[in-house]
């Protein structure tokens, strides 16, 4: 089950993870981010223990948004290491955003 | 309740209104221009005609032969498109909303852009073509929309709901429409300048300060509108299974806005294919 990420346990969730991490920016208005929603679940669930996936509400976790510059959504971040490895912006079949996001 | 609204009159919105009428489905063409037949001077590689044929003539033609089918052809600008729960569409025009069960996309592959520096480097950085996507990021920020008509007032509503600092860049063409913006540019865009985002457009007489620059210039695409309600897209074309529908149960389509062979006989050929997909689905639903 993808984490949900605030401001606050960005840092221990996000950061600080001994596996990589998949960021899922999105909205509840955003049609494009509910259809990627289950495909960003399946590849948790194709990754158990080797990925984790969290998810950052921009509505309410605009700070998060902005520090990452997000300017279009859905965006998702792939984080190792406690840093941005890569970056997809928009809707992708689940093949593709894996191809793209270098897992 | 219309069975079937096709969006476009080009050959792959007509060739699959004509077969969704042979199925006995009530199928509508709602289409603005010509697309691409309006500006592609002269045909002479198409079957069956031996002298040159006019590209507009073809296209006129073909809505012709629609209408002489009893298929009702609205001449309206579709604005946006909507999917209900029930899975059941409505499609706002310029002129009021029609409602169908199935949608039918087959406005060709134009989407819009802007010919000018820096257009590429910061589409994606600042630069989006759907107001209801990535709006509200910008909050209470300094928006630009390019356009001059209806489907500009259409996004300029949306984006107002996020700020009131909003400038309108018509780029060089008339205001067709009334906006309550805080600035009018009428002046043509010359660049798009910023750093790792956008910052500013530029015209002319000087430049204007920009957190984000929203296009909604003529027409809106058929990809613009697959993009707004969640279904995939690649390299600008609908990404469509093997009948024809996209991601999204019921929206379906055809020609050149899903890719491959820009030819009016693959136009054709993806109408009638869509149509035979789109009756076995209409029945399915029914059941």
């Amino acid at each position: 089950m993808p984490v949900k990420v605030t401001t606050e346990n960005f840092e221990e969730e996000v950061l600080k993870s001994d596996v990589p991490v998949i960021v899922d920016f999105w909205a509840q208005w955003c049609r494009p981010c509910l259809m990627l929603g289950p495909i960003i679940e399946e590849i948790a669930e194709d990754y158990d223990g080797k990925i984790k996936v969290a998810k950052v509400n921009v509505d309410e976790q605009g700070e998060l948004a902005n520090r990452f510059r997000i300017s279009s959504i859905p965006t998702v971040m792939l984080f190792k290491d406690g840093s941005p490895a890569s970056q997809v912006i928009g809707l992708l079949r689940k093949d593709d955003l894996i191809k793209r996001l270098g897992i | 309740m219309t069975d079937v609204l096709v969006v476009g009159g080009g050959p792959a919105g007509v060739s699959a209104a004509i077969y969704l009428k042979r199925y006995r489905k009530d199928a509508s063409i709602v289409m603005k221009d010509r697309g691409t037949l309006g500006t592609a001077g002269t045909i002479e590689n198409y079957y069956g005609f031996p002298e040159p044929i006019d590209a507009a003539d073809l296209f006129d033609l073909g809505i012709k032969q629609a209408k002489n089918m009893d298929i009702p052809v609205y001449e309206e600008e579709v604005l946006n498109i909507e999917s209900s729960l029930s899975g059941d569409f409505t499609v706002k025009t310029t002129e009021g909303n029609h409602k169908a069960r199935a949608v039918l996309l087959a406005t060709g592959s134009n989407r819009a852009r802007l010919r000018i520096e820096g257009f590429n480097t910061y589409e994606g950085k600042g630069i989006s073509h759907c107001a209801v996507c990535d709006g509200f990021i910008y909050r209470d920020k300094q928006i630009g929309i390019v356009g001059s008509e209806k489907y500009m007032a259409e996004e300029f509503d949306v984006l107002k709901n996020f700020s009131d600092k909003i400038t309108v860049f018509t780029n060089g063409d008339e205001l067709a429409v009334d906006v309550d913006a805080e600035t009018i540019v009428g002046e043509p865009l010359t660049k798009i300048t910023g750093d790792e985002k956008i910052r500013a457009v530029h015209t002319e007489k000087g430049s204007h300060d920009v957190d984000a620059l929203f296009i909604a210039t003529g027409t809106p695409s058929a990809t613009d509108f697959a993009l707004k309600m969640g279904a995939f897209v690649e390299k600008n074309h609908i990404v469509v299974d093997d009948d024809f529908m996209t991601n999204i149960p019921g929206l379906f389509a055809a020609g050149d806005c899903i890719g491959g062979w820009l030819q009016i006989s693959k136009a054709v050929y993806d109408g009638g294919m869509a149509a035979t997909a789109i009756n076995k689905y209409l029945r399915q639903k029914k059941q």
